[in-house]
């Protein structure tokens, strides 16, 4: 059995695997967060999307973010699992597993960590429609880099 | 003495390889990223990419040594 709790994958991530390497005796919550790929992005219809991901180095920053929510939290426990590949419209994309003595840290932190891959995890995910495709940028919906790249106190 | 250097998602595609590399043994990450846009003039995604030395972000001004491993990061897009 895999222990290795933050990794990217190249195969359909099993939910109850991520979930059970949190699972903890003080734990009173586990909060799950599982994205998907989603058809419709700005009335445009992806046919399918392809991920890809610089591994070596987005395992190592899935692992500090969980230090980050650790150092925040605890006495929680993460886990990250991100598939890379072709995925179809409905697959499941990222599962974030985070378990806390009680519930609010639990949702703070998966919703953390969530926000923190975006910023800070080498994976791309390109576009595949209909009449064409295109590599994603910047998916930050709240707060674009100023200078096209994060700042020096989101990388640390 | 060369320098190796991995290019990811719209970068790799336009260059057309994910690994290359390039002459030298000692240059700061700006110089790299220089040297880049004058070999690829027309891959402007050279100039917004991030870097990263041995898989940790790096600055323009950061050294780069014979046997560092430097990748140009494009905006990511996980999740």
């Amino acid at each position: 059995m895999n222990h290795k709790n933050f990794e990217i994958i190249n195969t359909p991530i099993q939910i109850n695997q991520v979930i059970n390497k949190v699972e903890d005796r003080n734990a009173g919550a586990i909060n799950t967060f599982i994205g998907t790929v989603r058809e419709l992005t700005k009335g445009k219809k992806t046919v399918y999307l392809k991920y890809d991901a610089y591994i070596s180095m987005a395992e190592k920053k899935l692992a500090q973010i969980g230090e980050e929510i650790k150092k925040e939290y605890p006495e929680s426990k993460v886990a990250i699992t991100h598939r890379i590949g072709e995925l179809a419209i409905s697959d499941i994309a990222v599962v974030i597993a985070v378990s806390t003595p009680h519930r609010a840290d639990a949702f703070a932190g998966s919703r953390y960590a969530i926000e923190r891959i975006k910023e800070i995890v080498p994976i791309w995910k390109k576009e595949h429609w209909e009449d064409g495709e295109e590599w994603m940028g910047d998916q930050l919906e709240h707060k674009p880099y100023p200078e096209g790249k994060p700042g020096k106190g989101d990388l640390n | 003495m060369s320098i190796r250097i991995l290019l990811f998602a719209e970068l790799e595609e336009k260059v057309g390889t994910r690994q290359i590399e390039i002459a030298g043994s000692e240059m700061t990450a700006g110089e790299v990223r220089n040297t880049l846009l004058e070999k690829y003039p027309e891959v402007s995604a050279f100039n917004s990419a991030m870097m990263a030395i041995n898989e940790e972000y790096a600055e323009d001004q950061d050294v780069v040594r014979e046997g560092d491993l430097v990748a140009f990061i494009p905006p990511v897009s996980g999740g």
